[in-house]
């Protein structure tokens, strides 16, 4: 196949992503409770901001996935590379600076870096723009990996009870007894290095207190007064849970997976510090944290790469929380009464 | 008369960590076609769990059905299984719950969710959605078009429970299992719904078992009237009887207790003392310690007697039985 066609329908993805959230966002806002919530969202300051922070972080990932094929160096080049690439410097530069540093006889450097270069002279700023498209990728695979297995299990077990229940609980009890990061990094040395792998890792490991959520609350709706009522209809125990149950469930599983998504992307860095993260050809923030560790002790500092690699966790992460925290307090009135 | 739910010697238990809680213990009674029983009781008397026994409805896993029998048009449908009383449920036999606030689903349209009251039973989605307008208007709520895509909490109490009444309505059951119907909403809106279910129930003859402590209300739509205390039924008699001549101690207890003209000026009766622990009923007869006529008798449990002009009274009491008129 011409590898053109081939990275020409790559680019569909992005379109998708952003055709089905426009998508559910319109159909959310016909609803009385997402409607009403998103007005309170768009009148809150701090969520509007985090927000417009998470939208810059988006279009830079989106821009990452919209490429085509390089003949001369065969490989995919996107957006940001074509606009952010520069040419390598021999090592360490600041930001801004003309001359490298850390060497016995400083060269004069070919392009100005915002962000300075690491260790092998590439520049910092397209390195941390590229950790974008990563972060969102482990954080959205592994929620769709993780929610629907919380939903699954959570939901079986909280309704039926008795012995689903038992064997639901023994089995996340069991998970949840071994501490994570072990079970990840063992799955991933088996597996193998890759972003897939990676999401495989985590939602394995990370599906737990989802499930014990929706069991709680699915226990507490089981024993509402609607759901007695659809069973005094003759609905089906199936119907009940799916079409009764769930839709009072999803503000607080939508809330719970903003919130978890602003973790995962945490994981991956550490999982990249430990050395079990993604591979090195891919952008990714836990690698740039990883490479960076010894630079703090270095005579002149080498700060820049540390710090922009933490600045754009630090930023992608607050504001994901902040967001988070925004929608609970925007849908909770009516969880409330 | 042939009998539409006939209730033998229904037993209805709870395992708690207090023991076996007997809620129902041995409660008998039955309701003729087209026709209203009244089940009267205080709080705990186990009148709410009587009905949802009918339609196996009981809260597991705690509670069970002991033993006894219900007849449901000659069949003995304790017989069949949870898939099966799915048909009947709803369809057969529908019930409304006393509380309208919250026995509705909050996250779907009115519209919806009575159009799935028929569509469970397999009507088509289409017919479902136009009987579904049908209904609302009946039940007279005021923009009917409008309030199929409104939500439940758009609306006001009495309207939900026209809602409830309407979806309840809408299989045209055979039998209305009403728990409380009135007892959440203001008094103004009470009468007009109970004269709602009356307006229906006669239009499409079915019959209703209507539990409720508002004797004012047994009064005005009931056929037959069950006065239950402590999981037993302890009188049993056509409403008319029963109000001009209450027979048992607990009965007459009752009628004491609510305001009367010929009584203007002084203080309410009340009944002292509390209902026994269901998890230990005393092994005599459960009211005698709050009887004024407690005797020696008393010290074991009386049977529900049957008198000459067939009025049920379980009581040891010589007089319970006599004709007085």
């Amino acid at each position: 196949m011409n590898p053109n066609l081939l990275h020409q329908l790559y680019n569909l993805s992005p379109v998708a992503l952003v055709g089905i959230a426009i998508f559910i966002f319109l159909r959310a806002r016909q609803t009385p409770l997402w409607g009403e919530a998103f007005r309170r969202l768009a009148r809150n300051p701090s969520a509007r901001t985090a927000m417009a922070v998470i939208g810059i972080y988006a279009t830079i990932g989106l821009a990452d996935s919209v490429g085509w094929y390089d003949a001369a160096t065969q490989e995919r080049r996107t957006v940001i590379d074509a606009i952010f690439e520069r040419k390598p410097e021999r090592t360490y530069s600041a930001p801004l600076a003309e001359m490298t540093t850390g060497e016995a006889k400083p060269q004069k450097i070919r392009e100005k870096h915002i962000l300075g270069t690491d260790s092998i002279g590439a520049d910092v700023f397209y390195r941390t723009l590229k950790g974008v498209r990563t972060a969102f990728q482990i954080g959205g695979m592994t929620v769709l990996i993780v929610t629907p297995l919380a939903l699954l299990l959570g939901l079986t077990a909280g309704y039926y009870g008795k012995w689903r229940d038992d064997v639901i609980t023994y089995i996340y009890t069991v998970l949840s007894s071994v501490p994570g990061i072990l079970l990840q990094i063992a799955m991933v040395l088996v597996l193998g290095k890759g972003i897939i792998q990676i999401c495989l890792a985590l939602g394995i490991t990370r599906w737990v207190g989802l499930c014990r959520m929706v069991r709680g609350e699915t226990i507490k709706h089981r024993e509402r007064e609607y759901v007695r009522s659809a069973k005094a209809l003759g609905v089906t125990d199936m119907v009940i849970l799916v079409r009764h149950i769930l839709p009072n469930l999803l503000p607080v599983v939508i809330i719970s997976t903003t919130l978890g998504f602003s973790n995962l992307v945490l994981s991956e860095a550490i999982l990249s510090y430990l050395g079990v993260g993604v591979p090195d050809n891919v952008g990714s923030w836990g690698n740039m944290i990883d490479a960076a560790r010894d630079e703090l002790a270095r005579d002149p500092v080498i700060w820049w790469n540390l710090t922009a690699a933490t600045g754009a966790i630090t930023g992608l992460a607050l504001s994901l929380n902040l967001f988070g925290d925004a929608l609970r307090d925007a849908v909770d009135p009516r969880l409330r009464s | 008369m042939e009998k539409l739910l006939q209730v033998d010697d229904l037993r209805t238990w709870f395992r708690t960590s207090r023991g076996i809680v007997k809620a129902v213990d041995g409660v008998s009674f039955d309701v003729a076609p087209g026709k209203t029983r009244a089940i009267v009781g205080e709080s705990g008397c186990g009148k709410s769990i009587t009905a949802l026994s009918i339609l196996q409805l009981v809260p597991e896993p705690a509670g069970y059905i002991e033993s006894g029998k219900i007849h449901f048009g000659g069949e003995d449908i304790l017989e069949r299984s949870w898939t099966d009383m799915r048909g009947l449920r709803g369809r057969e036999i529908a019930m409304i719950f006393q509380e309208p606030m919250t026995s509705l689903n909050p996250t779907r349209t009115i519209g919806w969710q009575l159009s799935e009251a028929m569509t469970v039973h397999g009507k088509d989605a289409p017919v479902a959605r136009t009987r579904a307008l049908e209904l609302l208007e009946r039940v007279g709520l005021r923009d009917p078009n409008a309030a199929l895509r409104q939500y439940p909490h758009e609306l006001s109490g009495g309207m939900r429970q026209r809602v409830m009444i309407a979806i309840a309505l809408a299989n045209r059951p055979k039998l209305l299992i009403a728990d409380e119907p009135t007892t959440a909403l203001d008094v103004t809106v009470q009468a007009q719904i109970m004269s709602l279910i009356k307006e229906l129930q006669d239009e499409l003859g079915m019959a209703m078992l209507l539990i409720t402590h508002d004797l004012g209300i047994v009064s005005e739509v009931a056929h037959d009237v069950s006065v239950m205390y402590a999981g037993q039924v302890v009188e049993a008699a056509p409403t008319r009887d029963l109000f001009h001549d209450p027979r048992h101690p607990y009965t007459q207890g009752l009628f004491a207790s609510l305001p009367a003209r010929n009584r203007r000026g002084q203080d309410l009766m009340t009944l002292d003392g509390i209902v026994p622990d269901a998890a230990n009923w005393p092994t005599g007869c459960r009211f005698a310690e709050r009887c004024v006529h407690k005797m020696d008798a008393c010290s074991t449990a009386p049977q529900l007697r049957v008198s000459a002009s067939g009025r049920q009274v379980r009581c040891h009491l010589p007089s319970a039985l006599e004709v007085t008129k």
